[in-house]
This record gives C-alpha cells, structure tokens and sequence, in this order.
C-alpha cells in the first residue's frame, strides 16, 4: 500500500516536472537551428569576407595647451566656411542658424556649430581687401563665445590693409589663406618665409613657375602646409583606398570623375555686394603679384594665348571681375583648378596616382556666354602608362545629372560619393567561382559602405543608399558627426603642435597643381601635354 | 470556495493549441533578437529614421540621438531575446506579455499601416490599418488572458514554491 503511494508520487513527481519542463527542448531545436543557419550563412560570406574592415585607429588627440594664433586672409565665401570650421562666426551669421534651427528642428546647423569643438585657437589678425569682408572676419574673430546678436564679444582682431603686414605681425603663428586664387602661391610663400604655418585653399597654385617655388619654400623650412582639400578627411574614401589595396576590383584600367552644376552661383555668378565700390576694396592689392601676372602673361603670349587675356585691362575696376573672378584666366584656371582639383585629389587619395604622364582636353564656352573667358563645359583625360589606367575628368556647368566617381577594375567597379558601392562584374575572374555559385549577383551593388556604421554586412542595402542620397547622413569619425572642414583644419593644427605631416602637404599639393596645369595648357593649347619626370616639367606634345 | 486558477479548467486541445501559440511567438521573438544579435553593427537607425505618422518626430529623434541609440538597439535586441525565451520557456509569462505588447505597440506606432504610408521596407503583404504587428498583439492578449505557463512551463514550478 504504502509502495503504491510511493509510486504514485514518484510518478506525480515525474509528470510535474515534464510539464514543468515541457517546452525547454524548444530552445534546444532552435539552437540546433540557428548553428545551421550560421554555417550555411558562412559558406555565403566567404566572398563578403574579402570586404570586411577594421576600423583605423585615430591619431592620438594633442593636448598641447598652447594656443594658436591665426591670421585669416580673405573672407570671402570659402573664407567664412573656414573660420566657421575654426570656431568663429559673426553674430548675424550665429543669429541667421539659431533662427533656421527654431523654425526647423532638423536643421542642425546652429547645434553643430555650437557643439563643435573648441580648437584652442584665437584669430588675432585678419586682412581683406574689401572693407565689409575685412569688418565681419573681425566680428567674426571676436565672437570667441559663438553667441547672436548682443553677446558679449573679445577685443576683435587687428585688421591689416595688406597681407604683407599681417604675416609680420608677431603675434600670428599660423595663417589661413581663402584669397583667389592667382594669390595662393605667393601668399603661401611668403609666409613660409615669414614662419608662419600655412592653410591653403585649393588649388595650389595659379602659374607653373610659382608652383616650384611653393614646393621650395615648404622644403625649406619646418613650417607645416596643408592644402584645403577637404577630402582627405573623408571616411569613405580611406575605405576606398583599402579596397583598392586589396586588390578587389581587380586591374584598374579607367577612372570617371565629373561635376555636374546648374546653377549661377556653380558657374561663379556669385551676386554683387551693393557696398563694393573702389572705395571699399583695394583695387590694385586685388591686382595680383607683378612677378605672378607677368610669369601669366609670358606664358599666354608666348603659346599664342594673348585672345584669352583680359579683355577687360587689369588695372580697370570691375565689380565682376571682383566677386566672378574665377570667371577669367586673368585670375584662376577656372573648372581645372577650382573642380578639377577635388576630383583629381580624391582619386589620387584612393590610388596614389601622382602626376600623369599626358593630358589632353577640350571643351568651351557652351551655356554662361556671360563675357567669361574660361570654359564652362571640359573634358580632360589623364594617361598612366605605368599604371595602364585613363583618368577621365568630365564637367558640366548647364546640368547637374548626376554622373558617380567611378574607379572602374576588371573584375569591380566601385562608385564614391557620401557613400561607396562595389559593383562585381560579369566578366570577372576574380569572383568567377562565386558569380557561378550565386553568392554575388554581377551587376547589383555587392558591398556598400555607409560611413557612421562600424561594420557593414557585405550585403548591399538599399536603405543605406536611400539615406545618404537624402542627406541623411555626415560624415563620421569614430561613430561621431564631423563637417570635413573642421577635420581637415583640425589635422593641421594637430600637425603644428605635434610636428606630424599632415595628409595634404607640399607633395599632395605639387601633384594636384601640376596635374591641373597640365589640364589647363592641354585645353588652353588644344594640344596633349606631357610630363617629363627626370626634368620635373611640363612639355608639349 | 472555489479558488480562482485556471488549473485543470482548459479541455486538452485548448491547453495544446494556448501553448503551441506561446511557443510559436516566444521562437519569434527570440530568433528576431538572436539574428539581431549576432549581425555585426545592426542598429535600428535605418528603421527608425523610416518612422512615419504621428510619432514619427518621436522615433527619428531618437534614432539621431547618438548617446541614446546604442542603449535602444541594446533595449531592443536583448528585449526581444528576453520576451522569447519567458513564453518558449513559460518563465514569468506575464511580464513576457506585457514586454511583448509594448515592443509590438511600439513597433506599430513608428510604422503604423496608414493609408498613405510608404516605407522603405516593403512589407511583405497588403495592409490597411491593420498588419501583423496588430495581429500578433491580438494574439498576445489572448493569452494574456488565458495564461498557460503555470500548466506546462516553468511558471508552474515558481507559482508551487512561492505558493508554499
């Protein structure tokens, strides 16, 4: 009796416990499940594993306490943007951003700006040759507390009438240089020569001779040069780089870059301030350096040039030709030097090109038949004949259709922009065994690389496409939002107070000008131009 | 007296489909925060930035709230393997519940089946007001309301022991 009981318990005991249990087993099926899973997910990746990334490390921040002093030369539209990078706004420009950010809680601007860090850095001189640029840069400078209108502002900066008289100041250690650009390389020199660090817009240079004497000057001292190539801060392309290190696009055999504008203001008819006049801008600064305008004028006369000239004389006063300048040989390269340059120093970013061996160009005055003497529509194709690869530069002021940076392999073809996409060929061999098996489908974006997310499945996805195309995204370091300009400016002032090399120095930038020079002739011309690399020169075809 | 407990009052059939249908969306549950999981830099930043109706200001706020959106996905992804394995397991199934109804309102609520909705993620069916994130919280309160784990699941070894 008592047996029984004892069994009857031992059972009870026994189905309480398989209800209790009943459903563990369920985890155990799916554990079996998920294992499954992953080992035949793994079999797919191998060919995504070709892709994957480690972060780079970041350079370590320098805590250097000491504080640098910058003097701002030019204050025109790409004058503004680096100061703002560098911290200073006027305060109509800090009350304009508070105002969009009240009215629109998306746009970050005014919260960026007030979030970005603080560079240890106070603009002590400015110099602009037009009297209300050269009064707001001091605004600007003195609005070290980044506040609207009615704050409370620092003594502004001093302001010098000539650049000369601000790379003298004692009191300036570094200068920023937004001028135009037939001032770039004299500027540049002359405050190496003065000892002063150096921040240049690009191009680097307007003539070919003055481009020497730049390189010169930087390998001369121990000042340290970056060229505004903002570029060079962006993550996708340092990607970019790394995949082509690795070989998977295969043989590069062309590289399509282009700019598609259409508007004005892309084609330089930049609006006229209605209080310039030859009062409150000095003429003759604006001018340009004697020994720069006559290097120009050799070489536009001696290659039968003299029609591009002008044709306004130099000495005439224009309002135009101040605020349009890029408009004229007389004072920039036009599309070469101010377009150009960005796609070229993108490119070499991710190939390490250097200078091409040939350059032919052509194109015309097709759309802004406005007086300009420059083109507006150019076509400039680069020969490596090491490399076996064509640089193709394409561009357009009268569409902005929208043409991707391509750098075009054998087995891939990888698009750049705010993102990057990796598309595998139909005809590779590299991925052949993979395209068979159905693990990569030619022709469809195989890999894409949004910056922001530390690691991407090799799976292309269209939402990352959908962000960016939408503006959704910025550009990330370490998972933080940066405006590329403030990192670019930010590396310069790392190099200066920790003696690194910044990543567009002198050789970056003797690349990116002679390369655009040799653009420049080819169209100019209408003949292939060469580089000579024993002779360091460019001769013609 | 008759004492409140569902116990023994389900027919068997009634008892194999309430826990068949726990089951079923416990797996769901867990396997969505397991996959999750082991995808390398998944964030729902995408899915939140896709967020449309009234609350839509809400979920893309969040979604660029850099300090936040970690501890989001975090909540989201290990949420999900918690709630699955409380109903697979019949562990606590209340609060598995209630965990479940809450992710899945506010699931509903970022992408809500409007009339003039368009999502970046297409869903997989057609929907008009009404979609599967409604339907599974419908299911979810149905067992809500006929709980099962003090039956078969750990639920009934817990509620004996605080019992005594």
């Amino acid at each position: 009796m008592a047996e029984d009981k004892k069994k009857k318990n031992i059972s009870k005991g026994r189905r309480e416990a398989l209800k209790t249990l009943a459903t563990v087993p369920v985890l155990g099926v799916m554990a079996y499940g998920v294992y499954k899973k992953e080992k035949n997910e793994r079999s797919k990746r191998l060919a995504a594993d070709m892709f994957r990334f480690k972060e780079k490390p970041v350079p370590p921040p320098v805590t250097d306490g000491k504080r640098i002093r910058i003097g701002i030369i030019g204050y025109g539209i790409r004058g503004k943007d680096l100061m703002n990078a560098l911290g200073f706004s006027t305060p109509q420009h800090v009350e304009d951003l508070k105002t969009a950010w009240k009215s629109n809680a998306q746009d970050s601007r005014y919260k960026d700006f007030m979030e970005q860090e603080d560079l240890n850095v106070e603009v002590t001189a400015v110099c602009d040759i037009f009297d209300k640029h050269a009064e707001e840069a001091m605004a600007a400078g003195a609005n070290i507390h980044r506040e609207g209108l009615n704050g409370k502002y620092e003594p502004t900066p001093k302001r010098y009438r000539h650049y000369k008289e601000l790379l003298a100041a004692d009191d300036v250690d570094a200068v920023i240089i937004a001028a135009p650009d037939h001032w770039h390389g004299t500027m540049t020199i002359d405050a190496l020569k003065a000892g002063k660090h150096v921040y240049c817009e690009k191009p680097m240079t307007w003539t070919v001779p003055e481009t020497y004497m730049v390189r010169e000057a930087v390998r001369a001292g121990n000042r340290v040069f970056q060229l505004g190539h903002q570029n060079r801060q962006i993550e996708t392309y340092n990607r970019a780089r790394e995949i082509v290190e690795r070989g998977l696009l295969g043989p590069i055999t062309l590289v399509e870059t282009s700019t598609n504008r259409n508007d004005p203001n892309g084609a330089w008819v930049y609006p006229i301030d209605p209080e310039a006049n030859p009062k409150t801008i000095d003429w003759k600064q604006f001018e340009g350096d004697p020994e720069r305008v006559k290097e120009y004028l050799d070489y536009m006369t001696s290659a039968g040039l003299a029609k591009y000239i002008g044709p306004d004389s130099r000495d005439k006063f224009s309002l135009e030709r101040f605020f349009r300048w890029r408009c004229w040989w007389d004072y920039s390269t036009g599309l070469s030097g101010d377009l150009l340059t960005h796609e070229y120093d993108a490119v070499n970013q991710i190939l390490h090109l250097g200078i091409p061996d040939s350059a032919s160009s052509s194109g015309g005055i097709y759309f802004f038949k406005d007086g300009r003497t420059v083109p507006d529509v150019l076509h400039t194709v680069y020969e490596y004949k090491d490399r076996n690869l064509s640089l193709l530069y394409s561009a357009t002021l009268a569409s902005e259709f929208s043409r991707s940076r391509k750098i075009m392999g054998h087995d891939a073809t990888m698009e750049i922009g705010s993102t990057l996409s990796v598309t595998v060929d139909p005809r590779s061999e590299q991925y052949k065994d993979q395209i068979e098996k159905g693990v990569v489908k030619p022709g469809q974006p195989f890999y894409t690389y949004t910056p922001g997310q530390k690691d991407v499945d090799a799976i292309s996805s269209a939402t990352q496409l959908y962000f960016a195309q939408r503006g959704l995204l910025y550009s990330y370091v370490n998972g933080k939002r940066f405006n590329t300009t403030f990192l670019h400016i930010k590396e310069w002032l790392d190099c200066i107070r920790a003696g690194r090399k910044p990543s567009c120095g002198i050789e970056e930038g003797f690349q990116e000008a002679m390369t655009a020079h040799m653009g420049t002739r080819a169209y100019l011309e209408g003949r292939t131009m060469y580089w000579d690399r024993d002779k360091e020169q460019i001769v013609r075809g | 007296m008759t004492e409140k407990t569902n116990q023994y009052s389900y027919g068997k059939a009634q008892l194999f489909w309430l826990v068949t249908l726990r089951v079923i969306i416990g797996w769901y549950f867990l396997y969505e925060g397991l996959a999750k999981v082991m995808t390398s830099g998944w964030t729902s930043y995408g899915y939140l930035m896709d967020s449309q109706g009234w609350f839509a200001p809400l979920f893309k706020a969040l979604a660029q709230n850099q300090a936040l959106m970690p501890v989001v996905d975090a909540l989201n992804m290990y949420g999900l393997i918690l709630i699955g394995l409380l109903l697979v397991l019949g562990c606590f199934e209340k609060i598995g519940y209630i965990c479940a109804l809450l992710l899945l309102a506010l699931y509903y609520l970022s992408h809500p089946a409007l009339i003039n909705a368009e999502y970046l993620f297409p869903p997989e069916g057609s929907y008009l007001w009404v979609n599967k994130n409604i339907v599974m919280m419908a299911a979810v309160a149905v067992l809500m309301a006929f709980p099962t784990g003090k039956e078969i699941g750990l639920d009934r070894a817990i509620f004996k022991c605080s019992k005594k």
